[in-house]
């Protein structure tokens, strides 16, 4: 009796609980990974199957990243608030479940193994931005917000650690121009505009350089 | 020469930001404006440390040590501090910031008379006193090597500063002023504080941390700072928030909203005042010069703020540095 009523109670749970915190299927978010939405690239001809990303061409690592992050990601270039011609046409036909199936499929990716061919100045530096900031240009440290190393706060402030140089140095800069603007409360907006050139390059470098660590296993 | 100095910095400030995004920034860094005549110090940096030569090697060692301390408190839970906090938490920018209670002063202004204690307070006693009340904890003993390290680090921070000059842009936390607004409520704060803080510090107000490491610090409850720390005063609260908070967004609250939530913040139970006695509503009349700024030992939602004998994680009330000096 009991064994019955456990399955049902949980099934309503995930519908009460309503789509935002219902739980992505690993085993169809590989399929989504390998077909796409039905109307353009599949997601592993850029991030690759197993979500390491590449660094020259600026697609980042989805390995490891929690999954509630990289859900938000997809829907916010859906609604726009996070605008890329290249995303956007490929995730706007995923249904709601595709899009958590998808993401808890990439964040229980085995993460990959940190390159170690950055320029030691410029990560040393990066390293001071990214562990005490530069208040005199009113700039936090990144491990304000996510946290010890950088490796990510929950589903808000995703893993810096291990995340491509390429990719980090874009998104700043998205957040400087605009066309990226889906952080809550633009606690990002700011930090990114005070941001100069140079430290975008050397933070990059230094997140770069870091050995990511899966969500899953970090907390 | 005051004066001088303050438009030089304004200039500073200006010609640091990138020259594309100088126009109009999205989030603008909006802090208050300096008062004429106001001393503005600029604090020296980490790197100014490990550059200057003039320093002897042992005594750059000595203030090193006092940054880290400053920086991670929390190497020293169990020890001298029972909650959640390290320095940086409250004195933000390593302790050097404007507008963020820079801790310099402190080695230029004492020793002076403190109306919180009622005696003259030594630099030391000073650093003392945030143990005890905002670290709920108990202090590293006087003349120390730990206290040594922390002082060192303060009065470094202070090079170049003229000692006993009290009118000092940006100092502590009181810029909105000490007078609560009157149309101020619990149910406005903490609208406030969902739009604005919960992301961060929790519907809880427990913070959070990872890996064992505070991040975002806890606002109430057993981790925060105790009921005999300034940050329990509504006005230190509001000006705290309006000139830091959120995280990278100063001044971007308003004024009102600013009040409101430090009004809610602060109505939340914390770890008792070491100075308890047994009763709240006593100890509130007992220090009211400080109290009659919180909420503590007042009716909040039906109970008295502060009736208990919670310490946190603190196995005692009183830590033994909290007593009276007098010269009589």
């Amino acid at each position: 009796m009991l064994k019955h009523y456990k399955p049902l109670a949980l099934m309503g749970a995930l519908f009460t609980a309503g789509a935002v915190h219902a739980q992505g299927v690993v085993a169809n978010g590989q399929t989504v990974v390998m077909k796409g939405d039905g109307s353009g690239a599949p997601c592993l001809a850029c991030h690759g199957m197993d979500g390491a990303g590449n660094d020259a061409a600026g697609f980042p690592r989805l390995a490891g990243l929690d999954a509630d992050y990289i859900a938000k990601q997809i829907r916010d270039y859906n609604a726009g608030s996070r605008v890329s011609p290249i995303m956007q046409p490929n995730v706007d036909n995923l249904s709601e479940q595709q899009i958590q199936d998808v993401a808890a499929y990439y964040a229980t990716q085995p993460v990959p193994t940190a390159s170690s061919d950055s320029d030691a100045e410029l990560v040393a530096s990066g390293e001071v931005l990214a562990t005490r900031g530069d208040w005199d240009n009113y700039i936090p440290a990144c491990e304000s917000c996510h946290g010890p190393d950088s490796q990510g706060m929950g589903a808000t402030f995703p893993a810096l650690a291990g995340q491509h140089p390429t990719y980090i140095k874009q998104q700043l800069m998205a957040w400087r121009s605009g066309t990226r603007y889906n952080d809550p409360n633009q606690l990002m907006t700011g930090v990114a505009e005070r941001l100069s050139d140079t430290q975008i390059e050397a933070v990059a470098a230094y997140l770069g350089s870091l050995q990511a660590v899966s969500a899953q296993g970090g907390q | 020469m005051t004066l001088f100095k303050t438009t030089l910095l304004t200039a500073a400030v200006v010609m640091t930001q990138p020259l594309a995004f100088a126009a109009e920034p999205k989030v603008p860094v909006q802090l208050p404006e300096y008062k004429e005549g106001q001393y503005i110090h600029q604090a020296p940096t980490i790197d100014d440390l490990m550059s200057d030569e003039s320093i002897h090697p042992e005594l750059r060692k000595v203030i090193l040590k006092g940054h880290d301390m400053f920086m991670n408190t929390q190497q020293f839970r169990g020890k001298y501090v029972f909650n959640d906090m390290n320095c940086k938490t409250c004195h933000m920018g390593e302790g050097r910031m404007n507008w963020s209670a820079p801790v310099w002063p402190a080695a230029t202004t004492l020793p002076d008379y403190r109306g919180k204690n009622k005696h003259v307070n030594s630099l030391e006693e000073r650093i003392a006193g945030c143990f005890a009340y905002s670290m709920n904890g108990t202090p590293p003993a006087y003349g120390s090597d730990d206290m040594l390290a922390l002082a060192a680090y303060h009065q470094w921070l202070a090079k170049s500063a003229p000692v006993y000059e009290k009118n000092i842009g940006g100092r502590g936390f009181s810029h909105l002023g000490k007078n609560i607004p009157e149309d101020i409520s619990y149910e406005k704060g903490e609208a406030v504080y969902q739009a604005n803080c919960a992301i961060c510090h929790g519907n809880d107000g427990a913070g959070q941390k990872k890996a064992g490491k505070v991040v975002f610090p806890p606002l109430w409850g057993d981790g925060a700072y105790n009921w005999g720390a300034g940050m329990t005063r509504i006005f230190t609260a509001a000006s705290f928030i309006k000139n830091n908070m959120p995280l990278s967004k100063p001044g971007s609250l308003t004024d009102e909203e600013a009040w409101n939530v430090a009004w809610y913040i602060n109505s939340q139970e914390r770890p008792q005042d070491p100075r308890y006695t047994g009763n709240a509503r006593e100890t509130r009349e007992k220090y009211i010069n400080f109290h009659k700024h919180s909420r503590y030992g007042t009716e909040v939602n039906g109970v008295v703020l502060g009736q208990h004998d919670n310490t946190g994680e603190k196995p005692f009330l009183k830590p033994d540095n909290l007593k009276p000096r007098t010269f009589d």
